[in-house]
């Protein structure tokens, strides 16, 4: 009836997960009794649950990444503690069972349930603002993509109470994550999760890219688009090319698992190689699927308090474009020292190395966007300057590990794992943030706390070259990475010094949560009336902060780059334009109702539960179904009441008095 | 002068945490070879690298709103002149490097033959859960977590695994390779100097991993021969049953010798892992030459 669930797979005699777990139910239980009695239920589940907002959903993809970013937080400063003590003959506080897992969830969380929520949750309340829509293609999809990112990282969670999760690191090779060396559940969880997840991403990535190419306000032809659209555009493209072969690859390693096949096994013809390819053929581009957004944040924010339009956006689109084909070249350099040949690994270290091309173009268009402007050092302004400085280090190691003679000493050292939270936190991360502050006061309507944001900002950028500082000189020392203990005493110092970083990284963390406490209590002081209060260039400033359901009452006409800067140029107009209906989507429940289904098949599907998973696979079928054949999809807002609604909401570039 | 190679870029690390070891400190050819490559390309990119940070620095102190002596520029686009040199300053970097990548790839190939007067000497290493299993063939006998070459002699490996992938790795000497299941990598290293320089796998295989160390000895050559007849005298024979013994998974194994080895162990190794036959279930050579020669038929059935 239950498979292979058993009470045995809840970590009774294991107190340290056990405790994790109980504080997580305790507090989600506080959680909803809390919604229960304030009877939240109601606005929760119309506001929220059912929207189909772009706004509303790119909210709920940011929460989902900034709640799961905690929890990667907390198995990274476990595993620096771990290192920290476990050294010579002490064995730490985390045997290897329970450290393999915090690793292996350490690194799935942080790409599939942080950075790519975040990425995404950017892209979705931005995107259609600056394109000057009311919203994307497909509204309804667009709940779904994200009810089911939720449903792969409720599974990861729900590892940690019922089973464990894969001890198997997140590239999760085979063999190691065969059946014949991993038996367990763990494996089956991160493989469903990331399957469930994924198709989510890849719904997002077909939504947006019909968005950009098929829903511009009038005029903004492509070379009008702000550069944060085209590096969504890049990114989302490369979503939809690439997510399917990760898809695949899963698909064939559950094959393995469940039905006994042999597509990467030792044995029976079974090739480990050609899942190290394809999943690389998938991670090389992943890596490009977060950062684009980032550089699309970055170039939005140095160009809005440089007071300066971007420099050479001509030159930015193409560095993007490029950057987006040549990231499918390359992934073969995440393996230089699986045997290929000379003439094979020069090949992809060169590859490798001729991103730097479009990358460093993009360093320099950002610095000479600084030249000779008046840059005003906000916290997303302070997050750009951070980043620039990082990531050039963090590039010029990522070139050096493109050396193949190079890779065949640093490959898998601290050395890398430097490199990569350099790329990742200096890059994706910090533009995350810059992103979170610059466009907050536009999604609720007041500005966050500056001293605050800042102080996050300084604990961010020396807790992150504290804690990684060390790993670069331990790679190079010869420390590999994945130790659950150390064998060399000389390594401590700077091992207690990355601990002593991570440290600094949460006081950040907590920084930016007194700043997000802060600014919501004094919101009334800091409520941003303008709908414009960064003097921004583009069109999500156009429209009231937080914007109206519909986006823009009237869709702006759009005749160059920067349209909002023009527009102000030439003079705001305070005449009331003629309104017209406008017909908004409905809300609609199938997003949520798909995804519990979801999460109930990839829950039967890891414990074998197969009447579950059969119920759990038709009745998510028959709901997209159902919901596909309806017709009655949208609303129509009169042009009387937008008129009512525009006249009682405050306008744009014209202060509240 | 253990650390003369690493003088360049370790100033900062050595004057930290003196005389390090690992990749700052290379032991034979092939890792003085890529330490001096990855200080070249470090070189290389620092000439842009430090213009640009200086530059992110001093533009965004300079030009902030505050400073009533910039000057200052509203809407200027680009300009075509400057977005030549923003393309051309890295694409030039990039040239150079991929001149040095294509030649140091093809120099530093890990299966190319050290040049030496010396005759190669053959380890073949099977990755096993959790220890490292070296066989010397032309010996004919075995280690486990201990690795005895002679010094000035270059070292052919050939690696394999009985279970998951691993690589193996010694920093000190150079290049690391991945061992893998059913399959051969190679691999050349030498080390100049006797000494004494750690191994281990660079790539996670389970729960004994971290323990999955062992020392690579490299010792004179006369000690060396000396070794190899003390450890014909010594230890167990491996053959088919003691390597399935062996081949149990077991952490933190110290090492061993073995006194003699079964011919071609190496090749059955191999072929067994391919075949997914338990090598315990094998009692003579005819039931492993059937699996050298039908790899097919053994999975099928």
């Amino acid at each position: 009836m239950l498979g292979k669930l058993t009470w045995a797979a809840i970590p009774f005699n294991e107190p340290l997960p056990l405790l994790s777990a109980v504080v997580i139910l305790i507090v989600i239980f506080a959680l909803l009794a809390l919604i229960t009695i304030k009877g939240w239920w109601p606005y929760l589940w119309n506001e929220w649950v059912t929207s189909v907002d772009h706004k509303r959903i790119g909210v709920m993809y940011m929460l989902l990444g900034l709640v799961m970013m905690l929890r990667g937080f907390s198995d990274a400063i476990m595993m620096r503690t771990q290192q920290a003590i476990a050294i010579g003959p002490s064995q730490g506080y985390l045997p290897p069972e329970h450290y393999d897992q915090v690793f292996s969830a350490h690194g799935v969380i942080m790409i599939f349930f942080v950075a790519m929520p975040l990425v995404i949750g950017l892209m979705n309340f931005v995107v259609p603002l600056q394109l000057g829509v009311r919203d994307v293609a497909f509204p309804t999809l667009n709940s779904v993509s994200f009810w089911l990112t939720a449903s792969g990282a409720l599974l990861v969670n729900a590892s940690l109470v019922i089973g464990n999760f894969a001890r198997t690191t997140w590239w999760n090779y085979p063999p190691l994550s065969e059946l014949a060396f991993s038996p367990g559940v763990g494996v089956d969880y991160y493989l469903w999760s990331v399957q469930i997840s994924g198709i989510g991403t890849l719904l997002t990535g077909i939504n947006f890219v019909a968005t950009i190419l098929k829903l511009r306000a009038p005029g903004m032809t492509y070379f009008r688009m702000p550069v944060f659209c085209w590096t969504a555009l890049a990114t989302n493209m490369m979503i939809v090319a690439v997510f399917p072969i990760l898809t695949a690859t899963f698909m064939m390693l559950l094959l393995d698992r469940y039905l006994g096949m042999h597509f990467f096994t030792n044995d029976a013809g079974g090739n480990q190689m050609m899942y190290v390819n394809l999943f690389w053929a998938w991670g090389h581009p992943e890596v490009y699927i977060l950062i684009l957004p980032a550089f699309g944040v970055y170039s939005e924010v140095v160009a809005t308090f440089s007071g300066k339009g971007l420099f050479s956006y001509r030159s930015m689109v193409l560095a993007t474009l490029g950057i987006c084909v040549l990231s499918t070249m390359v992934w073969l350099h995440h393996f230089f020292t699986m045997g290929a040949g000379a003439d094979v690994n020069a090949f992809f270290g060169m590859m490798s190395s001729i991103i730097a091309v479009p990358t460093g173009v993009k360093i320099f268009n950002w610095l000479f966007t600084m030249y000779r402007g008046r840059i005003v050092f906000t916290t997303p302004m302070l997050y750009s300057i951070g980043f620039m400085v990082t990531f050039v280090i963090g590039g010029l190691t990522g070139v050096l590990l493109a050396v193949p003679p190079v890779d065949f000493v640093l490959h898998n050292s601290a050395f890398l794992v430097a490199h990569f939270h350099n790329v990742i936190i200096g890059g994706v991360v910090f533009g995350a943030f810059a992103g979170y502050n610059y466009w907050f006061p536009k999604v609720f309507g007041f500005t966050l706390d500056e001293r605050w944001g800042k102080a996050g900002f300084w604990c961010w950028l020396v807790g992150f070259w504290l804690a990684f500082t060390p790993l670069y000189v331990l790679g190079l020392m010869g420390m590999t990475r994945r130790l659950q203990h150390i064998p060399d005493p000389s390594w401590r110092p700077w091992l207690l010094v990355a601990e002593f970083g991570a440290i600094v990284i949460f006081c950040g963390i907590l920084c930016q949560i007194a700043q997000l406490y802060v600014s919501i209590r004094t919101r009334e002081q800091r409520r941003d009336v303008t709908g414009d209060p960064w003097n921004g260039r583009t069109l999500e400033w156009a429209t009231s902060s937080p914007p109206p359901a519909y986006n823009f009452a009237v869709l702006p006409k759009v005749e160059t780059i920067d349209a909002f800067w023009e527009m102000k140029r030439r003079g705001l107009s305070t005449a009331e334009p003629a309104y017209e209906a406008i017909e908004v989507p409905r809300n609609s429940a199938t997003g949520f109702v798909t995804a519990f289904f979801a999460v109930a098949t990839g829950f039967a599907l890891i414990w074998h539960i197969w009447w579950m998973a059969m119920v759990g696979v038709l009745a998510a079928a028959l709901i997209m179904l159902v919901s596909g054949w309806s017709d009655e999809r949208e609303r129509e807002i009169t042009a009387t009441e937008i008129a009512q609604l525009e006249r009682n909401r405050l306008v744009p570039g014209q202060p509240a008095e | 002068m253990r650390c003369r190679g690493s003088a360049v870029l370790s100033v900062g690390v050595a004057a930290l945490g003196g005389c390090s070891e690992g990749v700052l400190d290379p032991q034979g050819p092939i890792a003085s070879a890529e330490w001096l490559l990855l200080l070249n390309a470090t070189a290389i990119m620092l000439v842009v690298v430090v213009p640009v940070i200086i530059a992110i620095l001093a533009f965004a102190w300079w030009y902030r709103a505050s400073n009533p002596r910039a000057s200052r520029m509203t809407d200027e686009n680009y300009e075509g002149r400057i977005e030549f040199v923003t393309w051309s300053i890295p694409a030039l970097i990039v040239i150079l490097l991929s001149g040095v990548i294509w030649i140091g790839s093809h120099q530093l190939d890990p299966r190319a033959p050290i040049a030496s007067k010396a005759e190669p000497l053959r380890v073949e290493v099977v990755a096993l859960d959790w220890k490292w299993l070296f066989i010397y063939p032309d010996q004919g006998l075995a280690a486990v977590n201990e690795l005895v070459i002679p010094a000035g002699k270059p070292v052919q490996f050939e690696l394999t695994s009985a279970t998951v992938m691993n690589s193996f790795f010694i920093p000190q000497l150079g290049s690391q390779i991945y061992a893998m299941g059913g399959m051969v990598t190679r691999l050349n290293l030498l080390a100049d100097r006797p000494g004494e320089y750690p191994g281990f796998s660079a790539m996670f295989s389970g729960d004994g991993f971290a323990d999955m160390r062992f020392i690579a000895k490299a010792v004179p050559a006369t000690e060396f021969s000396t070794w190899v007849n003390e450890a014909h005298g010594v230890g167990q024979a491996l053959d088919l049953s003691s390597y399935s013994a062996l081949a149990k998974p077991s952490k933190a194994v110290p090492p061993t010798t073995f006194r003699s080895v079964a011919p071609n162990l190496f090749e059955r190794i191999v072929d067994l892992t391919m075949s997914g036959s338990e090598a315990r279930t094998l009692s003579g050579s005819e039931k492993v030459g059937a699996a050298i020669c039908r790899p097919e038929q053994q999975a099928r059935d």
